[in-house]
């Protein structure tokens, strides 16, 4: 996979990631991963409990520095260019990160100054961004009284003002009932088709991968496989992703969580 | 391995669209936004724990109208610069409270950061594009504008306390907010009233106290206070950011943090007790020369120090430098602590 170090502004991929290790101790969560996410492409990251989702999305928002190898956004090297890779970046956590006790708009404008955006400014994105999640008529609201899928939403909303061109989301759809879940990847798909983002989405449930998407599976640490949906079956023979994902990882069928 | 790449008609198009947007270089501006925007979270988020606010409050007074009141006698008058003659105990202990309201303010916010840690809220603030560094000493403005706060509370107390009013002054200042207690207990068994009327009638009686207390200051001609409030203020300050920067470095390094009475046996009382805050050090070293010794090695003793004679609108330079120093020595270790690289975190398996 040879990478051009100067390609020009408009081929740099939304995210490079090349050879990073990392280990917690003796406890080595990550062994030579490498991935690339093309600008305006939704690309899902398969993997399980524990296959080194959370340390790699860690790695990526430079909560900690890869050791190892390599991590651009938009060319921006995440140790040496930190701002502007991090100003570029839009992350939903798998953790609940607002505060309960203010209302959505207090929690959009404390992320908005946290991007040293502030007054009118501030004000029109977050009134943009609550639009763009449906929650408008919610704004004074604290965010307590919120559900856990309108929540989420607003998590996504927060992430995007600073408009970032590359969202990654940590599993952001767990413990979201059916009809919030659809509204969620709603929401996320459509910022891909309409508004050009890359966007990173971390899961384990396997329907939520279309065809038209790119997929990476990490596994036990390792990437065992980078493609599209229609090269991932036809590698494993398998007709569904999750028979694709169980062959090639080996584990076994009828855990609850691989439902397809 | 398959490389990943985007088809033709996939590649972003230029336009209006959110992806296409360069991000702005950071100017002051931005700095100052972000710095705002940190602090004003952390007091709005103060105001909004009513608790912590009232439990923040009683702490000192406790100390102040038992403790004190108890130590008068037994410890007589005290006479240590920077008093020119013998002065009442509770004038001599005010400083000490002043800085027990900064030493528990301070643990208190490196509680809620290891809190932060695990909810993620930390990691929404690592991720925002400014350096490390500026991000939590921001951090630790909030929690010290939030500690000040505190403190003006507390000295608007002591000042009406010292000025000895009689009971029709005292019933004019509590009156208001004797009053809103009721209607809150009687709310709390009836549930009569919705969270907007009570939120109304908080607010009415915080400006009914405030106009009591022009009131008392006009009628009874009270004097300007006896310290200098004012000179207090930059001695609060440092010696907030320095207990800050103390329980930021705490937070990063010590796991076992999280409950706070580990907080309390292994850092509040012995930095409390070991300290000036509470007794001259010259009667301490009477009775033991090394635990004198462990009290002058004792940041907090110099924080107290220094408020102590900003009280009088004098400086401590001693005590002003090893406050300094002890700053700079806490930040640096946070924010060492806290760098992604060379960090604890990074070793340990970090936030979250």
């Amino acid at each position: 996979m040879a990478v051009e170090h100067r390609t020009p502004e408009a081929e740099t991929p939304a995210l490079l990631v090349r050879d990073v290790s990392h280990a917690f101790g003796d406890n080595r969560a990550l062994s030579d991963v490498s991935l690339e996410i093309p600008r305006g492409r939704f690309v899902v990251l398969l993997g399980l409990n524990g296959a080194g989702k959370s340390t790699l999305f860690s790695l990526i928002t430079r909560l900690y520095d890869n050791v190892t190898g390599e991590i651009r956004i938009f060319g921006a090297d995440i140790r040496r260019r930190a701002t502007a890779a991090l100003q570029r970046l839009g992350v939903v956590f798998q953790s609940r990160t607002l505060d309960l006790d203010l209302t959505l708009q207090q929690n959009l404008f404390y992320h908005c100054a946290l991007h040293g955006i502030s007054g009118a400014d501030a004000r029109a994105r977050t009134a943009q961004a609550l639009a763009t999640v449906g929650l408008t008529d919610r704004a004074e609201e604290k965010v307590r009284n919120l559900s856990g899928g309108q929540s989420r939403r607003l998590e996504i909303a927060r992430s995007l003002l600073h408009r970032p061109s590359l969202l990654l989301l940590d599993e952001p759809t767990v413990g979201l009932d059916i009809g919030s879940r659809e509204s969620v990847v709603k929401i996320v798909r459509s910022l891909v088709e309409k508004e050009g983002l890359a966007v990173l989405w971390a899961t384990h449930l396997f329907d939520e991968v279309l065809p038209t998407d790119l997929v990476v599976l990490l596994h036990k640490g390792r990437v065992l496989f980078t493609g599209t949906v229609p090269e991932l079956l036809a590698h494993t023979e398998m007709q569904t992703v999750s028979d694709a994902f169980r062959k090639m990882t080996g584990t076994a069928a009828g855990t609850g969580e691989l439902a397809a | 391995m398959t490389t990943l790449s985007a088809t033709d008609q996939q590649r972003p198009r230029s336009g209006d669209r959110i992806a296409d947007n360069a991000p702005p270089p950071l100017g002051v501006h931005a700095y100052v936004t972000c710095l705002y925007g940190i602090v004003w979270r952390e007091v709005l988020r103060y105001m909004h724990q009513r608790e912590r606010f009232l439990s923040a409050l009683v702490r000192p007074l406790i100390w102040l109208f038992i403790f004190a009141a108890g130590f008068r006698q037994a410890l007589g008058v005290q006479n240590t610069p920077p008093y020119d003659g013998a002065v009442l105990y509770e004038v001599y202990v005010l400083p000490g409270l002043i800085g027990m309201i900064l030493l528990f303010n301070a643990m208190q916010s490196s509680l809620s950061m290891v809190y932060d840690r695990e909810t993620g809220a930390m990691r929404t603030l690592l991720v925002s594009p400014f350096p490390r560094w500026f991000l939590l000493v921001s951090k630790l403005v909030g929690g010290v504008a939030v500690a000040a706060i505190q403190v003006y509370v507390f000295l608007i107390i002591f000042y009406f306390w010292e000025a000895d009013l009689g009971s029709t002054g005292y019933a004019l200042l509590l009156g208001p907010l004797g009053a809103l207690a009721v209607l809150a207990i009687i709310n709390a068994f009836g549930k009569m009233f919705s969270q907007r009327t009570m939120a109304g009638a908080l607010a009415a009686a915080l400006i009914a106290t405030a106009v009591m207390m022009a009131v008392v200051i006009f009628a009874w001609d009270l004097p300007a206070p006896s310290m200098n409030y004012l000179a207090v203020l930059p001695a609060v300050l440092i010696a907030g950011f320095m207990l800050g920067s103390l329980a930021l470095l705490l937070s990063s390094v010590v796991r076992q943090l999280e409950n706070f009475a580990g907080v309390m046996n292994f850092v509040i009382f012995p930095m409390f007790f070991a300290s000036s805050a509470l007794y001259p050090l010259s009667r301490i070293e009477q009775s033991s020369p090394v635990l004198y010794y462990i009290c002058q090695l004792n940041p907090f003793t110099h924080a107290v120090e220094l408020i102590r004679f900003a009280l009088y609108a004098r400086v401590d330079w001693a005590s002003l430098g090893i406050v300094l120093l002890c700053t700079a020595i806490f930040l640096g270790g946070a924010i060492y602590a806290y760098n992604p690289s060379k960090g604890l975190i990074a070793r340990r398996g970090g936030p979250g």
